[in-house]
């Protein structure tokens, strides 16, 4: 199917009638995922997004439950919502954040409501970005796993695709127009002049990592880190969360916040003793945890090489280059 | 969908006991308020659980009582941080939130027909109580062989659950060893710190297993003592300890190595600690 651009705004706003609906906004000189009032505000000239919109499914802050004494009231946010314009890269990190919120004992309410409740219309990268690696994590810039409706953009049009049965169902609402061969042929073009440029080496990277927990290697990859945690935050898979109280005497609410394991108050015990007590630790788990302990437990890496982290670093930490000093080390496993 | 993991279930406070000398560990007898309430938490000794102060928020502590007692759970609380301050001044008949039951148990199944050495060091003795409360009650304990307690702290009055213990004392089918760390008035049991007392009593390893919990230092030196007497690291049985908030392997600040030991553990063996990294 193909809308035009210029029809965009008006069939966003249909949407809006029905939905929350989540879509790029510009925001100064980047652009973020927000929710929006009218079809006009949304925004796609923009290569990605400076924090991901794990966030509509995740908040950054959001409450568990209020309560008044023990008399307590669930917050369960049921609304329907559509995601426009995501990112292939951050709907593949979408379903590595479903095994995570839903294990093998428990199922968190809050995520998996709001899942349930969303459809997921992404938005193919004609231009990847240099920090991208995107195929090197088992995605690409046009890879529409975990999505519902595909678009791409082949200049004055998109090129609308279903890509699973909640997208047909939507798509049937928007009435479109079918695409034509050369619609076809353009999206095509666009395709295949779509290149990710950087190769990150994940061959083996695991077997590394097996056997290197007590390596040398961990010793100089935090030096210049500050712990500020943008990698973290800035992460679409990253999943740390804190649980806190706000209240007064004993009325209140449960709100829970994401959390970084580069704090060291993260891991910090109530003794004083803390497991992870420098940025050595950190690191290693930061990187442990993306490219091992997920992979033992899922069997996939919870990196989906968005390059947000890269970005946003301060101090120009490449989690690329630490992968690639970990592949070119000799594993130690002694301890 | 199932029951929301966030949510606790509230319970009365009816007992609010100064549990040692020095008045730092309280033990908090937690009342059910209904008997649906009471069926939806099904529990096993070595399991935790979240106790939530309305208004501070909550935090993990081992269940120390045992399944086998009905109608209520108990918690006993070193006051280290908010919630626990919170709760060292509560007043009975309050009402708190407590969350679970969370994380594994000591594999009381695998561990009938075999001798059992119980070692515990200061107050991390509780989960251990509700262990040994389970084994002892008269359905179980011709489930399980020789039953040694080798329970130490630093003086007399840091001992938990004296009570219990005199009780253990007069009992024929329990073996109670209690030790401090200096001589002290009036304290007729044994003297010197655990592994050393571990190595006099010397258990058996052949069909025995040992379940050990204490502070870091004592696991270090009483493990050799145990491993001389023959006790294989999958006889030796650990809970371990880490900060959690949520306690259902999601928030992810408790793993040691890729298991969380909130979900994955507690209670972990020696030889699936060695299989994980040295970082707890």
């Amino acid at each position: 199917m193909i809308i035009a651009k210029n029809a965009l705004p008006g069939l966003l706003d249909k949407l809006i009638a029905e939905y929350e609906v989540y879509a790029p906004v510009k925001e100064g000189t980047y652009s973020l995922y927000k929710q929006i009032c009218k079809g006009t505000e949304a925004y796609f000239g923009f290569l990605n997004s400076k924090i991901p919109p794990k966030g509509i499914l995740f908040p950054q802050s959001e409450k568990l439950f209020s309560y008044s004494g023990a008399q307590m009231e669930e917050c369960i946010d049921s609304k329907k919502k559509v995601v426009f314009g995501l990112r292939p890269c951050d709907a593949q990190s979408l379903l590595l954040l479903d095994s995570v919120f839903k294990n093998d004992k428990y199922e968190d309410p809050y995520y998996m409501n709001r899942r349930a409740n969303t459809l997921l219309v992404g938005m193919a990268c004609c231009y990847p970005a240099p920090t991208c690696f995107c195929t090197s994590m088992g995605g690409g810039p046009f890879d529409s796993k975990g999505l519902d409706v595909m678009l791409t953009d082949i200049g004055d049009e998109y090129l609308v695709e279903a890509v699973s049965e909640k997208g047909r169902e939507l798509m049937a609402k928007m009435a479109l127009s079918a695409a034509g061969d050369g619609q076809k042929a353009a999206a095509a073009k666009v395709r295949d002049a779509a290149v990710v440029t950087c190769e990150v080496k994940t061959d083996g990277l695991k077997n590394k990592l097996d056997a290197n927990f007590y390596d040398s290697i961990w010793e100089s990859f935090h030096e210049k880190c500050l712990g500020c945690g943008s990698c973290t935050y800035s992460c679409p898979t990253c999943h740390c969360f804190d649980i806190v109280d706000e209240a007064r005497d004993c009325n209140g609410c449960r709100v829970r916040n994401w959390d970084s394991c580069m704090f060291p108050l993260f891991t910090l015990h109530g003794s004083g003793h803390n497991p992870r007590t420098t940025g050595k630790e950190r690191m290693r788990q930061r990187v442990m945890h993306k490219f091992k302990y997920f992979v033992d437990n899922f069997n996939a890496t919870a990196c989906v090489g968005c390059g947000r982290c890269i970005k946003n670093c301060p101090v120009n930490l490449d989690i690329r280059e630490i992968l690639a000093d970990i592949q070119g080390s000799e594993a130690r496993s002694d301890k | 969908m199932q029951r929301n993991p966030y949510l606790p279930l509230p319970m009365k406070l009816v007992k609010n006991f100064t549990e040692t000398e020095d008045k730092l560990i309280h033990t908090f007898t937690f009342q059910f308020m209904s008997e649906e309430d009471e069926k939806s938490f099904p529990y096993m000794p070595g399991q935790f659980a979240e106790i939530c102060v309305f208004g501070k928020g909550e935090a993990p502590f081992g269940i120390a009582s045992s399944p086998t007692e009905p109608g209520f759970l108990k918690f006993s609380v070193a006051k280290v941080g908010v919630v626990s301050n919170a709760l060292h001044l509560m007043e009975e008949g309050t009402m708190v939130g407590v969350r679970g039951p969370l994380g594994n148990y000591y594999p009381v199944e695998q561990m009938k027909g075999k001798d059992i050495v119980i070692i515990g060091g200061g107050f991390a003795f509780t989960t251990l109580r509700s262990l040994i409360n389970y084994m002892l009650m008269p359905d179980h304990r011709g489930d399980y062989g020789k039953i040694t307690v080798i329970y130490g702290a630093r003086n007399p009055g840091l001992l938990l659950y004296k009570d219990e213990r005199d009780e253990w004392s007069r009992r024929s089918d329990i073996d109670l060893i209690c030790t401090i760390d200096r001589p002290a008035d009036g304290w007729t049991g044994k003297v010197g710190f655990i592994p050393a007392v571990t190595k006099e009593v010397a258990p058996s390893a052949n069909n025995s297993v040992a379940i050990i919990c204490g502070p870091p230092v004592m696991i270090k030196f009483t493990q050799p003592e145990l491993e001389a007497c023959g006790f294989k690291p999958d006889q030796m049985i650990m809970s371990l300890e880490n900060r959690m908030k949520c306690g259902i392997g999601m928030c992810g600040r408790c793993n040691v190595g890729n298991k969380y030991v909130c979900k994955d553990g507690p209670v972990f063996t020696r030889a699936e600690l060695n299989q994980l990294p040295n970082e707890y």
